[in-house]
């Protein structure tokens, strides 16, 4: 099998942006709070301050570095809630049919009539600022796709003659649901996990950015745009940082994606046995 | 045979109800399996066989349902049972193999798993010793290497391979009923021969039933001691294997002995060609009036086309549903 090159790029790059988020500790060369010295405060990049600092001095690249940590675990754990409701809805749904099915489909619709992010606006409005509401936010209001395809996995899914044979062998419901549906509608799952995560980092940058993110001073992307606003005619290189850094995970999880899309795909999963 | 048997139908009628109206997809089934006894169950494409087995196990989904009789299994009424009641039934004493061996198995999961899913979910077992056990059943249904076998995925395994680890599945938990629907018609005629003889003698071995349903009445009389034929929803003839061949009652039974080739046979030997029986099955939804066969039966009168015969015991043992039987 031939291994694509979006697969490898998004991966390499989903990848980096996890390290440096792990290790952020060691990679970073001051403390990306307390290390603010107004001596050295909006200094362009150089050798010292790779990428500049900001209008208090403390040094961009270590609070991108930082930064990565609460952009990632909002896009995994976020995502990770969505796809846990998103399939526990869907697949029951689609396996049980009947008013279950109606009420799901009903949620689903709604969900997808509101726009998301407005949607984790307003539970944002109601939780305050903050990590955890942010979480919360996010991890409630994307579920839909994965519901979706969830559901029509486990429609197609119910008339194989495994499941049927699981049904005569005594499984139950539940043992049915997750030994024999589940397994087999990962690959589509995955791949919509993977760019939710994408559009998960971009609704943290945009909900921080409004000021209802992450509060500062710890630093998350999109914090650090809101903050660089008012001096990007004077020093680009407060927005053009981190900005980069969210243009790169969230390209990195989209072709990441399509890749997985590309290699779990059933069909040429199918041709191949 | 004395005392309860094993399976006992009575008077089983399956409805099709398809929202506009209802018919009776299979009417007046009425047999019994004792313990150890092979039974076969056989007829045209579309007689109800199928369904006739899924009543059996409680596994009748809408349009189906049961619209009447009686099924009892050791005596107690598999109706009457919960739902949970009847979950303990399937796989643990009535197992059931398919026609389909291509996909009766999850694909993304290994054939070992999938049997010793059998022995953590009826028996208890850790999957410690599910696993083990699971090697021991593959390799009594004599898969080669089973200890290497086991962490294979089904796509890796041949049609026969797979079919032998659908009965390792279906005869993990010691089953007292192994129900085989059309258990070898997706098999090469080799292969097919082997798989009958180890699952009958597997069955025979540990004293477990058999209902084998098949459109082939040469493979099931082989196998089974006793057939029931089918036509259009009904049981016509139900005979001692050697009877139905030596001496059919019915019309339409005599037919399907008569299209069957015999070994050394002229027909065999293709200097006459083999009878075959006129006309078509009625679809479900115009079955005609009285006996079901009398569109097609050189021996119809009158009373055919109205009345619908009864069942009649015959002298020689079996039973037979038809005005003007031999
Ligand atoms: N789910 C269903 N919905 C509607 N009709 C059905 C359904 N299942 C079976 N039937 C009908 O019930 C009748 C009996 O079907 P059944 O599957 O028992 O036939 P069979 O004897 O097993 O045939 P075959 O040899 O083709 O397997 C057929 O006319 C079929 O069309
Ligand atoms: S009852 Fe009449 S039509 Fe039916 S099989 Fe017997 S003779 Fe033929
Ligand atoms: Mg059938």
């Amino acid at each position: 099998m031939k291994l694509r090159a979006n697969l490898i790029i998004g991966g390499a790059l989903f990848a980096l942006a996890i390290l440096v988020g792990l290790l952020a500790p060691w990679l970073a060369h001051t403390d990306p709070v307390l290390d603010a010295n107004l001596l050295n405060a909006e200094e362009p990049p150089s050798w010292t301050w790779w990428f500049g600092t900001d209008d208090q001095g403390r040094d961009i690249y270590s609070r991108v570095v930082y930064g990565a940590r609460v952009s990632l675990t909002v896009g995994i754990v976020s995502q990770l809630i969505n796809s846990v409701i998103g399939v526990a809805l869907g697949l029951s749904a689609g396996y049980w049919g009947g008013w279950w099915d109606d009420v799901v489909n009903a949620l689903t619709n709604l969900m997808l009539a509101i726009p998301s992010l407005i949607f984790a606006l307003a539970i944002m409005a109601v939780l305050g600022p903050g990590l955890t509401s942010l979480l919360i936010a996010l991890g409630l209001t994307n579920w839909s796709f994965t519901c979706r395809i969830a559901r029509a996995s486990a429609l197609s899914l119910r008339s194989q003659g495994y499941v049927q044979a699981a049904t005569v062998l005594g499984y139950g419901d539940l043992r049915i649901m997750i030994t024999q549906l589940l397994p087999n509608m990962l690959g589509p799952i995955v791949v919509i996990g993977t760019l939710g995560m994408g559009s998960a980092v971009l609704s943290e940058a945009a909900l921080s950015f409004l000021g209802l993110g992450v509060r500062p001073p710890f630093p998350s992307w999109g914090s650090m745009l809101s903050d660089a606003r008012d001096q990007i005619t004077t020093a680009p290189w407060l927005s053009v940082f981190p900005g980069l850094a969210i243009f790169l995970t969230v390209l990195g999880l989209n072709l990441l994606g399509d890749g997985l899309r590309d290699v779990l795909d059933p069909q040429s999963r199918s041709r191949r046995t | 045979m004395t005392g309860v048997p094993l399976i006992e139908v009575e008077d089983l009628r399956i409805d099709l109800d398809d929202g506009s109206r209802c018919v009776a997809a299979a009417e007046g089934i009425s047999f019994r399996i004792d313990r150890g006894e092979t039974f076969g169950l056989v007829g045209e494409s579309g007689c109800g066989k199928s369904i006739t087995a899924l009543a059996l196990i409680g596994l009748l989904r809408q349009p189906l349902s049961i619209g009447g009789g009686v099924i009892r299994f050791e005596g107690r009424e598999i109706q009457r049972l919960s739902a949970a009641g009847q979950r303990e039934l399937r796989g643990n004493r009535i197992a059931m193999i398919f026609q389909e061996p291509m996909t009766a198995l999850n694909p993304v999961s290994p054939v070992g798993r999938q049997i010793a899913e059998m022995f953590v979910l009826h028996k208890g077992k850790s999957w410690r010793e599910a696993n083990q056990l699971a090697v021991e059943a593959l390799a009594s249904v004599r898969v080669p290497a089973p200890e290497r076998r086991v962490n294979d995925y089904p796509h890796q395994l041949s049609g026969g391979m797979r079919q032998r680890a659908m009965i390792a599945i279906a005869l993990a938990c010691g089953p007292d009923l192994l129900i085989a629907d059309e258990p070898t018609t997706a098999l090469d005629v080799t292969v097919q021969a082997e798989i009958i003889e180890l699952m009958r003698n597997l069955c025979a071995e540990r004293g477990t039933a058999i209902l084998m349903i098949s459109h082939d009445l040469g493979l099931v009389a082989n196998v089974c001691r006793r057939v029931a034929v089918m036509y259009a929803g009904r049981i016509v003839e139900e005979r001692g294997s050697a009877d139905i061949f030596r001496a059919p009652s019915h019309p339409y039974t005599q037919g399907l002995v008569a299209s069957l080739p015999r070994l050394g046979s002229r027909a065999a030997l293709g200097r006459i060609r083999l009878k075959e029986i006129a006309g078509v099955v009625p679809a479900i939804t115009s079955f005609p009036d009285g006996c079901r066969f009398n569109p097609r039966c050189a021996q119809a009168t009158d009373i055919c086309r109205t009345v619908t015969p009864e069942t009649d015991l015959l002298e020689a043992g079996g039973l037979v549903r038809c005005h003007h039987h031999a």
